[in-house]
């Protein structure tokens, strides 16, 4: 690695500031889109209540600042309360990142005495069939609604996320008045990525070009007649339609920890599927898992690249763009990121355009579309099996 | 324009707060966080929903007595920091 150290430091690594929590991977939902793992069943057992407080503390004493409460679905974790009052205690702004499924307005109000800062709920589309027919369940619009309104009403700040995809980015107007009318002050309209299920099922979630063209002018058309009155709309564009990587997670190791449920520490919540080996908070501390754990330190500076990105000269912006999806569509996570036009595998990038193009003129689909359960983990295991 | 007798108030989204590691204060919000430089932190500092502007100004005058007349500065990071939503002014 190329870090100067000093006391056993390396120097010029960022530090933790966005510690992301994933208390479990169940989950009521069944988004064929999660970015979870396939594994759902294969990995060890969860965190106990002690154990994720002393992770919180360890993180805040490296500056940590904010701490994300995800997963699969947190309110599943009876200790939530908990973890939320402790980690408040120590200063971290809170954020609750769910989808409204397990909570009630008591425990809204309990969450707030605890003093949790912030509360983001997922919705899958702005009607309640789509929304539910995406979700895998019959109640999850209706309970989804009435928890928004909740949050709110409770004066917390409040974030919807909407996952964007072929199914639902052609009522993007209607998602956005959703917003408006539920009095969201964020709204990410986050067009899928493709990691974890959303891979597997990428064929039936990647928008043409012109759909997307078509949603960004219409959210741009919002923006104007908001006129910074309202929801602020944070349209996150798929990486699949540029032609120069993401400056993923700003950096590997630069500002973003997850913790996964089982207490593997990872730089970003995709990292697993890498094969590299990464350290579990049960065996190391937080300091000794970020400054000098081999996972973390990985990808660190330049030294790993191989060409295009060596020589290149907008290898300090990008770093390379994603280690995941290299991995993933070239079988080597040191290439550098398909999505980039130098990239010899780029080609995978534009077939899978070509292919939502054919897709959405009436052509079929070379994969089922997986809903997210251990049900389907065989399935989905075995098609990443075939594409390797 | 901002004026003397109004109230300034962090906004609801936000939270100040001095953070230790990177010695300064922060605006923290949903995912997010802005690192202020010293002055800013200053004038955030006293921004609690009670002292009206010219208190504000008065109270960094006492705390900065060689920094002379502060009115200006103060007046114009407080019109930013509304235009960035960071604080409300009734």
């Amino acid at each position: 690695m190329a870090h100067d150290f000093i006391n056993g430091m390396p120097t010029g690594v960022g530090k933790p500031f966005w510690l992301l929590a994933e208390l479990t991977y169940r989950c009521p939902l069944q988004c064929s889109y999660c970015s979870n793992p396939l594994d759902l069943k294969n990995t060890g057992p969860e965190l106990t209540t002690d154990e994720w407080i002393r992770v919180f503390e360890q993180g805040r004493k490296m500056g940590a600042a904010q701490l994300g409460f995800s997963g699969g679905e947190p309110l599943l974790r009876q200790d939530l309360e908990i973890l939320i009052r402790e980690a408040r205690r120590m200063g971290y702004y809170t954020n609750l990142i769910t989808s409204g499924l397990g909570m009630d307005g008591r425990r809204v109000a309990d969450f707030h005495a605890a003093g949790l800062d912030h509360i983001q709920v997922s919705f899958q589309a702005s009607s309640e069939e789509l929304n539910n027919r995406l979700a895998g369940s019959h109640k999850a619009f209706a309970q989804k609604l009435a928890m928004a309104k909740e949050v709110k009403a409770q004066g917390y700040p409040m974030v919807l996320n909407f996952v964007i995809h072929r199914d639902n980015i052609g009522e993007i107007d209607k998602i956005i008045e959703l917003s408006i009318e539920l009095q969201a002050d964020f709204v990410e309209l986050a067009i899928a990525q493709y990691y974890g299920w959303a891979f597997i099922n990428r064929e039936h979630l990647l928008p043409t070009r012109e759909q997307l063209q078509k949603a960004e002018a219409i959210t741009n058309e919002y923006r104007a007649r908001l006129n910074g009155n309202g929801p602020k709309l944070i349209f996150v564009t798929p990486d699949y339609y540029e032609e120069r990587p993401k400056a993923c997670m700003n950096g590997w190791g630069n500002i973003f920890l997850t913790v996964a449920p089982d207490g593997t520490a990872l730089p970003c919540h995709s990292a697993r599927e890498l094969p590299i080996d990464f350290p579990n908070v049960r065996d190391h501390s937080l300091e000794d898992i970020w400054y000098r754990s081999t996972g973390f330190n990985h990808f660190r500076g330049y030294e790993w690249m191989k060409e295009p990105c060596r020589s290149c000269d907008e290898k300090q912006k990008d770093f390379g763009g994603c280690r995941c999806q290299a991995f993933k569509l070239t079988g080597d996570a040191n290439n550098a990121d398909p999505v980039c036009g130098k990239s010899e595998h780029h080609h995978k990038i534009v077939q899978a355009r070509t292919e939502a193009d054919q897709l959405a003129v009436g052509g079929d689909a070379a994969t089922p579309l997986l809903a997210r359960n251990v049900h389907n983990q065989e399935a989905a295991l075995a098609i990443i099996a075939r594409s390797r | 324009m901002v004026s003397p007798e109004q109230i300034p108030a962090v906004s609801r989204v936000y939270r100040l707060q001095w953070e230790e590691s990177q010695q300064s204060f922060v605006l923290l919000y949903p995912e997010g966080m802005v690192q202020l430089n010293g002055s800013a932190g200053e004038i955030m500092a006293q921004v609690d929903g009670v002292k009206s502007v010219a208190d504000v100004i008065a109270a960094l005058e006492a705390k900065f007595p060689e920094a002379g007349d502060l009115s200006a500065d103060i007046l114009e990071f407080l019109e930013i920091a509304r235009d960035k939503h960071w604080i409300t002014i009734s």
